[in-house]
């Protein structure tokens, strides 16, 4: 292991590592920590120039109502989630069928497929952004849901096949050929043997693509403009017209948005991991 | 091989199936995915480049207008500007995988909580960069930001980065970098964990420690994670728009003006659909040098 445990030193030298662990944490994660604190101090407080100090009052339930009940945050909310569950699912499982014929059919152009996927997913997507939304507009879904969902569910596919691709190859070829020679057709095979033990990948590139997609904020520009559909990201930016200097309110819905994330990483967070590590183990 | 069991006793349609299942099936499987991907993203390259050619205003008819856009650009100090801040934004994320490691080394010890502390310091990447760019917007306004606050307390002079058109490009470029380290520092420690014991230990038999032994066999053992976080922080320089819109939208002055932005900026807001896929078209083929080279070291790894 490298570098040397601490277990190997001595304790006082152990003492001063958790100290400058917790330490560095704190300094790391010091603007999160000040929008949290803030989101739940009073506006008087703010006026006051009580930034950094213990809030006077604790105004948490006040904020929060405030931003669901006075703004349209809960409706960005819902448009965020009726976004990003189709478009994960559509990306993952078009990405799960890709993935398996790229990674277990010898065809002409597998290869170069493969590459066009990952290159596809690498480009700037400031490139798309004048025909996807010309398309948007001819296919008359341009400030739809659909218009994010079809486009994240398309562009995502790129990083997902890629993915799959790697997972599927690692499959033993005997435990598929022992289930053709039982009688079952690719489809069946696919469906019946890879599937399921497609779950964890499954489960780490959701949790991926969900990030990625909730977060997005360039396409809810590009592709949506009213209330009624426009996701989170782009709400809270257009509110700050709205709340100006009441940054308490800006932290309470800053907060709002990096949640369902942030509580999406921690619950899956050895998936989320593996996901995000993929093929880059050392050697 | 796959046929040898099947009932003779199938006709017709099904017959046909089942003589050529094993070559439609992964057509079949690849076929929606690969429309969906053509259409929204392959085309649109496509469209783009051509685009690039006329001068359009979204609404009236395009009008052929050859290389006059790219000769227009070149000619243009702003296409400058934000050129030598994606350039800038590069070189300055290529920090991220330097500063990731030295994190990653400090957090491989196995101690209590570890992996929750690790998960914490990953959260910068979890959070959208709208909340990034708010939460810097505000620490660093001028005005009634959390820095100004804090700086007099500690005796030093209040500081107006944003307002600056000579910091505030530097300003969102660091913003952009805290979530930057944090995915670099969980790569280095996946590569660090995958690591063989044996490898360290012989080295230190051999006498290696501290950076002799990082330098001489740590790191080269890390290269296929180094390679990939490196290419990680060039797409995402080159791709940066986020910040930029949310703490300054290319202001002061067009200071911070980066080409990702430049580009929606000269669509959206001058009308000018053909310039700004011009733009866009140089983006890409900046893009393009770099992930031609990441894709070529790839496929060689891909064979060996």
């Amino acid at each position: 292991m490298f570098p040397t445990p601490i277990a190997q030193v001595s304790s006082a030298a152990r003492r001063t590592y958790r100290a400058a662990l917790l330490v560095s944490l704190a300094l790391w994660l010091l603007p999160l920590l000040g929008v949290a604190l803030t989101s739940m101090r009073s506006i008087e407080d703010l006026n006051r120039g009580n930034f950094w100090g213990w809030p006077s009052e604790i105004k948490l339930v006040e904020n929060y109502a405030a931003v669901f009940g006075d703004t349209r945050m809960a409706q960005f909310f819902l448009n965020s989630v009726l976004i990003t569950l189709p478009a994960v699912a559509g990306a993952v499982a078009l990405a799960c069928m890709a993935g398996f014929a790229l990674a277990k059919f010898r065809f002409r152009g597998n290869l170069a497929l493969f590459i066009v996927f990952i290159a596809g997913n690498l480009v700037p997507f400031q490139i798309l952004m004048i025909p996807v939304r010309n398309l948007a507009l001819d296919l008359h879904f341009y400030d739809t849901r659909w218009a994010l969902i079809l486009f994240h569910a398309a562009f995502q596919i790129g990083f997902c096949t890629l993915f799959m691709r790697n997972f599927i190859k690692q499959l033993p070829d005997a435990m598929l050929d022992a289930a053709r020679i039982e009688g079952l057709s690719e489809l069946q095979v696919f469906w019946h043997v890879v599937l399921p033990l497609m779950r964890p990948a499954i489960a780490a590139i959701a949790a991926l693509t969900f990030t990625f997609v909730w977060n997005d904020y360039f396409w809810s520009l590009v592709l949506v403009q009213s209330d009624d559909v426009r996701p989170l990201t782009a709400g809270i930016q257009s509110l700050r017209g709205m709340w100006l200097a009441s940054w308490n309110l800006i932290s309470a819905g800053s907060i709002v948005a990096a949640l369902p994330p942030v509580l999406l990483f921690f619950l899956m967070q050895q998936h989320f991991i593996a996901g995000l590590t993929a093929g880059t183990e050392g050697d | 091989m796959a046929d040898a069991p099947m009932p003779r006793t199938r006709a017709g349609l099904s017959a046909w199936w089942w003589r050529h299942q094993r070559a439609l099936t992964p057509l079949i499987l690849l076929a929606p995915g690969v429309l969906l991907f053509a259409l929204f993203v392959l085309y649109p390259i496509a469209e783009s480049i051509r685009l690039s050619l006329y001068d359009w205003d979204g609404v009236a008819p395009k009008v052929w207008v050859g290389l006059a856009n790219f000769t227009e650009l070149f000619g243009d100090p702003v296409f400058y500007t934000a050129l030598a801040n994606n350039l800038c934004w590069l070189a300055i994320f290529l920090l991220a995988p330097v500063f990731g490691l030295g994190l990653a080394l400090f957090l491989n010890q196995n101690v209590r909580g570890i992996r929750a502390i690790r998960a914490l310091f990953l959260m910068p990447f979890v959070i959208s960069q709208v909340v990034i760019g708010l939460i810097f917007a505000w620490f660093l306004n001028a005005d009634f930001g959390l820095l100004n606050d804090l700086l007099p307390r500690l005796g030093l002079s209040p500081v107006a980065p944003l307002d600056s058109g000579r910091w505030a490009i530097f300003a969102v470029i660091l913003a952009g970098l805290w979530p930057q380290t944090a995915y670099c520092m969980v790569l280095y420690l996946t590569g660090l964990t995958g690591l063989r014991p044996e490898l360290i230990d012989s080295a230190r038999m051999d006498g290696a420690k501290g950076m002799n032994l990082l330098w001489h066999v740590v790191l080269p053992h890390l290269r296929p994670v180094t390679f990939i976080v490196a290419m990680v922080c060039v797409v995402s320089a080159l791709r940066s728009f986020d910040l930029v819109m949310i703490m300054t939208a290319g202001g002061p002055y067009n200071s911070t003006m980066v080409l990702g932005y430049y580009m929606y900026e000269q669509t959206f807001l001058s009308l000018r659909y053909g310039y700004g896929a011009a733009i866009a078209t140089v983006l890409f083929a900046l893009m393009g040098t770099c992930v031609g080279f990441f894709l070529w070291q790839l496929l060689r790894r891909e064979q060996a």
